[in-house]
């Protein structure tokens, strides 16, 4: 069977610097993969790298989607191809109402699979529902993109942008970073309603709190740009214990 | 002879209904090359104009001879030789086309990204338009609703004509003939235009747009356009053509006046796409437009939205004199310009009646190699005890080979104004494009939604079907400004 997602030695550089030296992971559909490690440890690069952020050069090895290279394809075009990154910082579109924002996504990838464009009542409808769940209110659907919500906020307009897009894989990264406990509750209960047999999650973190409501199949830890450890959701559980101290040895 | 009679026809056809004695020597629908008295004499001759209008045009043609072309404005205007121009010719007629099958079908696919209706695309594209549609149904509706309410909406020359008496009480009241060197040109050679007259306490029953008024006939270089709302009245001008301008470097000098009474609001809107040039700064149109509405009683109001996205220089602004007490001036701008464009627009408030207030929001968007400056000015007169105004000036940056500048003058004689000015220059981010790209959107949509984003408290104002034109024209006009 192919892989959902599969990082061949992968190796990158921001500017002259390189920030990632050989990853290796192989994702199926239905899982969750967590990945732990360090600050600089090179996390939201691999992120980036799998979005195809401009600025993030791939200097070696193969990122597949379903046996398929996405190396040249560009970073909406990987979107519409299932890929969703949820930010560790979301941005702020000053103006941009978060309506016709969500609907130019969902028409973008619905125009790519050949259907038709969503109908603005039934997209409100669709919207609604999913918002509710994530305690989203009416009042910050109609706001600009991002503008003016709190940092949990941002963080559940993310999960609920996943939600909309449907994709088949989903980066998350540090989605615990600035929630609160409930929030914290509120968006992994999010997450975990999107785990489905046909998707792919990566869970990015520092703490292993977040993996306490999003339980991981596997959980990998990444120090200075490679996997240095792999292992269960019981890993997650060590590196609380003893740190990140030790790892780079490990491996 | 045929290409006379066929002349005649196409006329005919382009005006729907040329009755004002047309001569058939096709020699004399156009005057010679170049701008003289006798030129001036013959525009007006052929309009069939009285004597005073006559008199009108020469007082301004002699202004304008001692006048200099303004080098003030932050643009580069190269020499223009005003001899070297036609200054009346009958209506321009390309040859007509049966159908759309036989238009170039890149001006199509402009019109259908533009959502312009189908009968109107056959208009711009110069099919003969079905009869129906153009004369009786559309127009003849409008016509009559407004007729009923008292309202007066024809072509300027047609109003100096059958309503001498308002035309001479209110033209060049507000701008008059030697107010500046491209007003002073336009009332001596202006051939076309609007006249809108909204009578005591009627609230226009439709939005007046020129649309209706292209339908009847081409409007020329030189339009005239001038709008008197009595006491109590309201009327919503839309002015604009979205549509491609395929032409040579050609100067648009209108003037616009506006008057209004006690209690009266005016609200003029544009939307102007004439043809920018080629990415090179080949072509495209120079457009020197003078623009000023007068609160003449108290409580007036006056708001000029304009989205400007067109023309290879534009030198434009939109003017309030706030006169009555309480009067209310409001100027909503987006002006965008890539590739060689250059743009130096802004608005002036002047205040004279206690309490008056304006505001000023301005949105300008540079990309490519363009050029884009806001020049406003605020000016308190010494009357104008407690008048306040409100500006916000914010410029947009595409890419980093493009300029945004903002020259804003306040000028205060009264010590209980207020004057607030706030101003903001920004660039799209790459986390902001990135994020749009995340999400699946292309990078000409992602800019789009931004730089719409950006406009959107201008964009409010415009009254709804232009908004989403408007919006477009945004996308369109910012294409190849990317990547």
């Amino acid at each position: 069977m192919t892989a959902l997602l599969e990082i061949r030695d992968l190796h990158a550089s921001v500017g002259d610097k390189p920030i990632l030296q050989g990853i290796n992971l192989t994702i199926n559909a239905g899982e969750v993969h967590a990945i732990m490690g360090p600050n600089g440890s090179g996390k939201s690069t691999m992120s980036y790298v799998l979005a195809g952020r401009d600025g993030y050069e791939v200097t070696g090895g193969d990122v597949l989607i379903n046996g398929q290279s996405v190396l040249e394809m560009e970073p909406d075009e990987r979107a519409r191809a299932g890929m969703f990154l949820a930010f560790q910082y979301p941005v702020e579109l000053p103006g941009v109402g978060g309506m016709s924002f969500l609907r130019a996504a969902v028409n973008a990838r619905r125009i790519e699979a050949g259907e038709e464009e969503v109908d603005q009542l039934a997209f409100v409808k669709m919207v609604r529902a999913q918002a509710t769940k994530l305690g989203i209110s009416d009042d910050m659907l109609k706001r600009a993109v991002n503008v003016g919500f709190s940092g949990g906020e941002k963080k559940r307009y993310e999960i609920l942008q996943m939600a909309l897009l449907e994709p088949t894989i989903a980066v998350l990264d540090e989605t615990d970073s600035g929630l609160d406990v409930d929030a914290l509750k509120i968006v992994s209960d999010g997450v975990n309603f999107l785990r489905a047999p046909e998707r792919a999650m990566v869970v990015i973190t520092h703490y292993q709190r977040l993996l306490d409501h999003i339980v991981p199949d596997y959980v990998h830890i990444l120090s200075k740009g490679k996997i240095r450890k792999s292992g269960g959701k019981e890993l997650a559980l060590e590196v609380e214990e003893s740190g990140y101290a030790g790892i780079d040895d490990a491996a | 002879m045929a290409a006379t009679t066929e002349t005649i026809e196409q006329l005919e056809q382009a005006t729907g209904k040329y009755k004002y004695g047309f001569v058939t020597d096709i020699e004399s629908d156009k005057a010679p090359k170049g701008l003289n008295e006798d030129i001036v004499r013959f525009i007006s001759a052929k309009k069939d104009e009285p004597e005073w209008m006559l008199e009108w045009r020469l007082k301004a043609f002699a202004r304008w001879q001692q006048m200099e072309s303004p080098d003030w404005a932050k643009l580069n205007i190269p020499p223009i030789d005003y001899q070297d121009s036609y200054y009346y010719s009958a209506p321009k007629q390309k040859e007509k086309l049966a159908s759309l099958d036989e238009v170039d079908p890149q001006l199509l696919e402009t019109y259908e990204k533009l959502g312009i209706p189908l009968n109107e695309q056959k208009m711009l594209a110069n099919v003969a338009v079905d009869a129906v549609f153009d004369s009786v149904s559309v127009a003849t509706t409008f016509r009559e609703e407004l007729f009923k309410a008292g309202v007066i909406f024809c072509p300027i020359s047609e109003a100096i004509r059958d309503y001498p008496e308002l035309v001479q009480k209110y033209m060049g009241s507000v701008i008059p003939v030697g107010d500046n060197y491209f007003a002073a040109l336009n009332s001596a050679v202006f051939t076309d235009g609007s006249f809108v007259y909204i009578p005591k306490g009627v609230r226009c029953p439709m939005e007046l747009s020129t649309y209706f008024r292209i339908n009847e006939q081409n409007t020329g270089q030189f339009e005239r356009t001038l709008i008197i709302a009595e006491d109590e009245s309201y009327v919503s001008y839309l002015e604009g053509c979205t549509a491609p301008q395929r032409d040579e470097n050609q100067l648009h000098a209108a003037v616009v006046e506006l008057v209004a009474a006690r209690d009266a609001e005016i609200k003029y809107s544009t939307v102007q796409n004439w043809y920018p040039g080629d990415e090179n700064g080949k072509g495209g149109i120079y457009n020197f437009v003078t623009k000023r509405g007068v609160c003449r009683g108290d409580r007036a109001k006056i708001s000029w939205t304009q989205v400007e996205t067109g023309s290879a220089i534009t030198w434009k602004y939109p003017s309030c004199v706030l006169q009555g007490k309480d009067s209310v001036g409001e100027f909503y701008s987006v002006a965008l310009t890539n590739n060689m464009q250059q743009a130096d627009t802004g608005t002036k408030m002047i205040h004279i009646g206690e309490g008056s207030r304006s505001t000023i929001i301005s949105k300008g968007i540079s990309a490519g190699k363009s050029q884009n400056c806001y020049r406003g000015l605020v000016q308190m007169q010494p009357q104008a005890e407690n008048a306040r105004n409100f500006t916000q000036c914010d410029s947009l940056l595409v890419g980093d080979r493009c300029g945004a500048h903002t020259v804003p003058y306040m000028v205060s004689r009264n010590p209980t104004a207020k004057i607030e000015h706030e101003a903001t220059t920004s660039k799209i981010s790459d986390d902001q494009l990135f994020y749009c790209l995340q999400r699946g959107i292309c990078e000409e949509d992602a800019v789009s939604l931004i730089v719409n984003g950006f406009c959107k408290e201008v964009m409010k104002e415009l009254p709804m079907e232009f908004a989403v034109e408007a919006q477009k024209l945004i996308g369109i006009s910012l294409e190849g400004s990317v990547g």
